[in-house]
């Protein structure tokens, strides 16, 4: 039977379900000290005075360093690293992991103190004294924009750049002279708290005679990490070694390279003493990048049919107060899908990124993609209600390809989708949504003039996933390539060890990989042990972000068992004097073509090169092969999620009653899996529709730094949800797969955003603002009462 | 106090939270903390077979109280089977809210043997997920208490 496509058990449970499975935190080691973080309580300032001595004198205090310390100890090689300098002028303040004379943000770290223990390092942070003497800060885009007040005084403006992608200007400039109907909207992506539920940690352990250190670390990235801490504290690459344990969520938020870590490597290297921090979720709120953060502008030209001519876009992105490892590339990553699964000829599109004196933003599931998904699939529902066709039509009459199956088609913004078939996704998903049913119990409620409306919205996204082809992000100034590293090898006794660089964090990939190499071998899954997530074991990798783990690193898995195959085969004939080209391999053992009974199985064949007593001349012992995969062009997974929401008129409630989600993710290895991370995702998206929103008041205080008052829904906000797939394998990789990490995350905000609005479409709102909550939804009808004396 | 059915004694600091002993004293880091506001559910564990969130009990309140963690679910026969049901049903997946949920779960069921989708939903509200969606974590609960755990 095939692995492959088989909703297989994830071997990654038992031990996360019994407590077993180590998250950073729950590793301890003697002799460690306990890193207090002492962070700016304000969000711009310049440090007039710091006042340490209640601190130091307390008990189990070992240290306390202020920014100018630690910059006289000379800690640091060089400053946190920005590996996205999306244009060659972009501003970039450099960001030290302390602050010296000016904070820039809420929660930037001004002095840490070291203590023998988790409370005491805590009480000692408390009592160190900060003189601020406060500056105008910053506190959101339209601030930075107006420019009144500058995020750093090391700067004269707050723009940090200017990037632009219109491949064709004059063809933009005619499509919208020759349109019927333009429609023009301006969207706000709010600020987001990822909010991975194990909060970002570390623990640094020196070998103080040795010269190297171990780095644990609760991280997507091991082995950008391990680089990264070379350049930022000169320590030799060759010197440093990261584990990321267990990993309790990433989402983005533990892709970074963070000032608290370098804390932690640069002073445990330093003093010789293991040092450890894990993060507080309040104190995360300041100190863990946070997502989205833009205001769009699109505008679209269509002819009398409602067929698109052209899109234009305008993005104005915060970065927050400094350039983190992508911040200034997360705008890019979204660029390139503000047309969508649409055929439109002409395209153009331009950021300008912003610093604010805001914590950093930086990946959060989807990066750029959620937010572009979300303005071109508003925009559509409002093109559709300009054309006066319905949401579905309007989109039939835009898909790529004309809603039937393509290959390698080149879209409006240079990319090459690698496939797709729209209409038939989109026809399932209505299918099973019921839609026509939904459409039909809405007008009985309009009819009916029932306070609680019923919304139903569409969103048929697509993203990229499989990051990435080395070149293409060249071509785009990224900093490294985006290659996936993989090592299969058989052992003596006929077990197959995987080495994979990409590394999970939840996503099961000792799971998926085993069923990879169980179908490629011809052996049991449960034969299969999958390492990763040390970069001591697997020294070469790129990690794991945008849906690339697959699509990448699955790929790199599959095309090193060819190899190992290919070697087996080679002493198999040997073995069994038969000539190579005449052996097949099936079922995990060769044979001459023809003559099945006599086989050899590969676990013979890996026992034989093993021993060496009788290998061909010039083929070397072992079975181990390892593959470097850099996709020739990217994965564009797709989708159609249906939302349906009842609308409160009275009290302005929405509940979220029902959500489909038809996904196209190529081919896919483990369904249970795929299922798991569609609804995740999907959730996570809707969060941002619904509830979720970092409040900054004018000061740039963060209102909400909690799980109290930041709300990251529980079950009981969300309703099951129905999926099916169509499966487009993909043309980017011999496996066919896409990927499917952000995808729900990419489809949801958008569909329960038109659904809302489609609700409140007879009072003649046409937009509103994320979150839409209780009051947004209740003034907004209020409001449009009051000026149309009720629902037409 | 019993932890796990084993006796436990120690002096404490008054302020050692119990999610703190347990974790940095007993060395039970299945226990995890996921806030600091007693919103996230993470730290849940069982006391005298009542669902708490141990980062908002101190260790001192709890001497002479039975207190049941995620590392005392599992008996040599294997999986409790709220946790074989959580992995049928892919109810997790980084595993971090995990032995919360579960213990939320198991407790639920212990109120409510057979409880609505609903019922679970609004039963589960103190424990926050942040990868699953809830689906399949409503699903495993559903289909342990049907399985007549």
């Amino acid at each position: 039977m095939s692995a492959i496509g088989t909703p297989m058990k994830r071997r990654e449970d038992p031990r996360l379900l019994t407590g077993e499975a180590k998250y950073v935190d729950d590793i301890q080691v003697p002799g460690q000290l306990w890193m207090g973080m002492v962070r700016a309580t304000v969000a711009h300032a310049t440090i007039a005075a710091i006042d340490t001595s209640a601190a130091e004198a307390m008990d189990g205090v070992f240290a306390v360093y202020t920014g100018a310390d630690l910059q006289e100890m000379g800690l640091w090689g060089a400053p946190l690293p920005c590996a996205w300098v999306v244009t060659p002028d972009m501003a970039n303040p450099a960001h030290y992991p302390t602050a010296v004379d000016e904070v820039h943000h809420l929660g930037e770290i001004v002095a840490v103190v070291l203590a023998d223990s988790r409370y005491r390092a805590a009480d000692a942070a408390e009592a160190v004294v900060v003189d601020y003497a406060e500056l105008a800060a910053v506190p959101n885009l339209d601030a930075a924009m107006a420019g009144a007040a500058v995020a750093h005084s090391s700067l004269s403006t707050n723009h940090a750049y200017h990037w632009p992608l219109v491949p064709d200007p004059d063809a933009l400039e005619a499509a919208f002279a020759n349109a019927a109907h333009t429609v023009t909207a301006e969207f706000v992506q709010q600020r987001l708290i990822p909010a991975a539920m194990e909060p970002r940690g570390v623990l640094a352990v020196p070998s103080p005679y040795g010269g190297d250190i171990t780095l644990y670390s609760s991280t997507q990235v091991p082995h950008i990490l391990k680089v990264m801490v070379a350049a930022t504290t000169g320590i030799s690459e060759a010197k440093i070694r990261v584990v990321a344990p267990s990993v309790g969520g990433g989402f983005g938020a533990k892709l970074n390279i963070n000032p608290d870590e370098m804390l932690a490597v640069a002073l445990a290297h330093r003093l010789g003493r293991p040092v450890r921090w894990t993060e507080s979720r309040t104190e995360a709120a300041g100190s863990t990048h946070q997502g989205r953060g833009q205001h769009q502008r699109i505008e679209l030209a269509a002819d009398a049919g409602g067929k698109l001519l052209g899109c234009r876009v305008h993005i104005d992105a915060d970065m927050g107060a400094y350039m983190m490892l992508i911040t200034p590339g997360v705008p890019l990553l979204g660029s390139f899908l503000y047309t969508g699964v649409y055929d439109v000829p002409a395209f153009g599109f331009t950021c300008d990124g912003w610093f604010t004196n805001l914590t950093p933003t930086d990946a959060y599931r989807g990066a750029g993609r959620p937010e572009a998904s979300y303005a071109i699939e508003r925009a559509m529902d409002l093109l559709a209600a300009e054309v006066g066709v319905g949401p579905d039509e309007i989109r039939r009459r835009n898909f790529l390809g004309g809603g039937d199956r393509f290959e390698n088609l080149t879209v409006a913004s240079t990319l090459v989708f690698d496939s797709g078939h729209y209409g038939p996704n989109l026809d399932r998903a209505l299918e099973l949504a019921d839609y026509d049913g939904l459409r039909a119990e809405q007008q009985r409620r309009r009819a009916a003039g029932e306070p609680v409306q019923l919304g139903i919205g569409l969103c048929t996204y697509v993203e990229i996933c499989g990051l990435a082809p080395s070149r293409a992000l060249g071509g785009l100034n990224y900093g490294a390539g985006g290659w996936e590293h993989a090592v299969v090898r058989m052992l003596p006794t006929g077990k197959v060890e995987v080495v994979s660089g990409s590394t999970p964090h939840g996503q099961g990939h000792e799971t998926t990989w085993s069923q990879i190499v169980a179908d490629k071998l011809g052996i049991d899954p449960a034969d299969v042990t999958v390492l990763h997530s040390d970069t001591a074991i697997s020294p070469l990798g790129l990690d794991t972000y945008g849906s690339r783990s697959l699509a990448v690193g699955g790929v790199a898995i599959s095309m090193a068992c060819d190899k190992v195959v290919d070697k087996a085969k080679v002493i198999a004939a040997h073995l069994m004097e038969a000539n190579v080209d005449d052996l097949v391999f099936e079922n995990g053992a060769f044979s001459v073509a023809g003559t099945p009974a006599a086989s050899t199985p590969i676990q013979a064949v890996a026992f034989a090169a093993f021993t060496a007593h009788n290998l061909p001349d010039g083929v070397e012992p072992n079975l181990q092969e390892q593959v470097t995969f850099d996709p020739p062009n990217f994965a564009f997974p797709f989708g159609t999620h249906v939302a349906v929401v009842e609308v409160d008129t009275e009290t302005g409630g929405v509940r979220l009653v029902g959500y489909t989600a038809v996904d196209d993710c190529g081919t896919q290895i483990n369904p249970l899996i795929v299922e798991g991370q569609v609804h995740g995702g999907i959730v996570q998206g809707v969060a941002q529709a619904l509830w979720e929103g970092v409040h900054y008041d004018e000061d740039g205080i963060i209102k909400n730094p909690s799980l109290m008052d930041y709300l990251v829904p529980s079950a009981a906000e969300v309703p099951s949800i129905r999926t099916d797939s169509t499966v487009t394998p993909s043309t980017s990789n011999p496996l066919g797969v896409k990927g499917v990490g952000e995808a729900g995350t990419i489809g949801s905000a958008a569909a329960v955003m038109n659904a809302i609005c489609d609700a409140l479409s007879p009072f003649g709102i046409a937009d509103l603002p994320m979150p839409a909550s209780p009051q947004t939804v209740w003034r907004a009808v209020e409001s449009a009462r009051a000026t149309t004396g009720g629902a037409s | 106090m019993t932890v796990n059915g084993q006796p436990r004694a120690a002096e404490v600091e008054p302020r050692t939270l119990l999610v703190h002993y347990l974790r940095d004293s007993l060395g039970l880091t299945g226990t995890n903390i996921g806030c600091d506001t007693s919103s996230c559910g993470a730290c849940t564990v069982h006391v005298d077979g009542e669902a708490v969130k141990s980062c908002t009990v101190l260790a001192a309140q709890v001497a002479g109280a039975e207190v049941t963690t995620i590392e005392g679910l599992a008996t040599a026969d294997g999986l409790h089977p709220m946790q074989q049901a959580f992995m049928d049903c892919h109810g997790l997946q980084c595993g971090f809210c995990t032995p919360g949920m579960v213990m939320a779960a198991t407790s639920l069921l212990r109120e409510h043997p057979n409880p609505t989708e609903d019922e679970v939903r609004l039963g589960l509200e103190g424990n926050l997920c942040r990868c699953t969606g809830y689906h399949n974590i409503v699903k495993a609960v559903l289909a342990c208490a049907g399985g007549g755990a």
